[in-house]
């Protein structure tokens, strides 16, 4: 089977975000002061086969932790749909 | 005569003054590239700056799982030397041979100008002829040169001695802007526990020939020329 696979790579929480700041100062600037906590991360998609649901959201974790995400300073979130 | 390795990836761009002032120390350096699985009999392996693979992803993610970097990780496994400059220091953290991980600068800008350090650690292969706390001034040129760690990481390189270089705090009265992107701990260099890797962000290979006046690098270089790759040594312990 074929899975559609959405990767969503954030800064760690508490960490600082300097893109994320200057893009809130940039809304405030625009007239959006109620925009606040701007954060800044990357998605990726990409395409798996594997027998299984399950099995390829396992196969995209360890993809996750070995390269597409930095563990000391990114968390990741995986949305798995059949392609 | 010592033999070293210079490692050159897609999108370096210090590799020549590496090379350059490795020669300039006296060793028998010479250029391997990313594709070679062999270091050629390296005693040091030296990883420059500049830009590999684009910095896609994160810079020093994809140079990480290069051929030469498998090489690179038994050598240092095996005890020998490694710096990391800039880019090779974002490597060496990609590769997980040093802890931590850089960020974006916190200014957001890519910074390219002198800064001054101190040389907090001299038992490392690479900066064992600066003298104690001796204060430098040295290039930095780089975007991503934020050092972060989780705190315990921090707490645990503070506790070892393991910070090689620090910014000058401003409150020394450096002229120059203290700590350039926000790194935790003023942190500007780190090794490993047996200070035979060392990963550092100021460019020390731009400030080593004896022509540019007082240069405050070259010792990096000269220090690593006079390591002795046997027996094993003892630069395990701290100076500080």
């Amino acid at each position: 089977m074929s899975f559609r696979v959405h990767v969503r790579v954030m800064p760690r929480t508490g960490l600082l975000d300097p893109q994320g700041q200057a893009v809130e100062h940039a809304l405030a600037a625009l007239g959006f002061p109620e925009a606040g906590d701007v954060r800044i991360g990357r998605a990726i998609e990409l395409e798996v086969s594997a027998p299984s649901r399950a099995d390829a959201e396992a196969r995209v974790r360890q993809m996750c932790d070995k390269l597409l995400a930095n563990p000391v300073t990114e968390d990741y979130l995986l949305q798995v749909e059949e392609a | 005569m010592l033999k070293v390795a210079v490692v050159r990836f897609p999108g370096s761009n210090c590799d020549f003054d590496t090379l350059h002032a490795a020669e300039r120390a006296g060793t028998d350096a010479y250029f391997v590239w990313h594709r070679d699985a062999q270091l050629q009999g390296a005693d040091v392996v030296l990883l420059p700056g500049g830009f590999s693979y684009g910095d896609y992803l994160r810079s020093g993610a994809i140079a990480r799982f290069s051929p030469v970097m498998q090489a690179v990780q038994r050598h240092a496994a095996d005890g020998g030397p490694v710096l990391g400059i800039c880019n090779g220091f974002q490597i060496l953290c990609e590769a997980h041979l040093l802890p931590g991980a850089l960020m974006r600068n916190a200014g957001l800008t890519f910074v390219s100008k002198p800064v001054d350090v101190v040389v907090e650690r001299t038992a490392t292969v690479f900066t064992s002829g600066y003298a104690a706390d001796a204060r430098l001034r040295l290039p930095v040129a780089h975007g991503d040169g934020r050092f972060a760690a989780a705190d315990d990481t921090l707490r645990m390189l503070e506790a070892e001695g393991r910070v090689v270089l620090r910014y000058v705090p401003a409150t020394e009265g450096s002229p120059l802007q203290p700590n350039p992107n926000g790194s935790a701990n003023h942190i500007a260099g780190i090794c490993n526990a047996a200070g035979t890797v060392v990963g550092i962000m100021p460019h020390p290979e731009r400030i080593s020939d004896p022509t540019q006046g007082l240069p405050d690098g070259l010792e990096f270089f000269t220090s690593m020329a006079a390591w002795q790759p046997r027996p094993s040594s003892t630069l395990s312990t701290p100076n500080r």
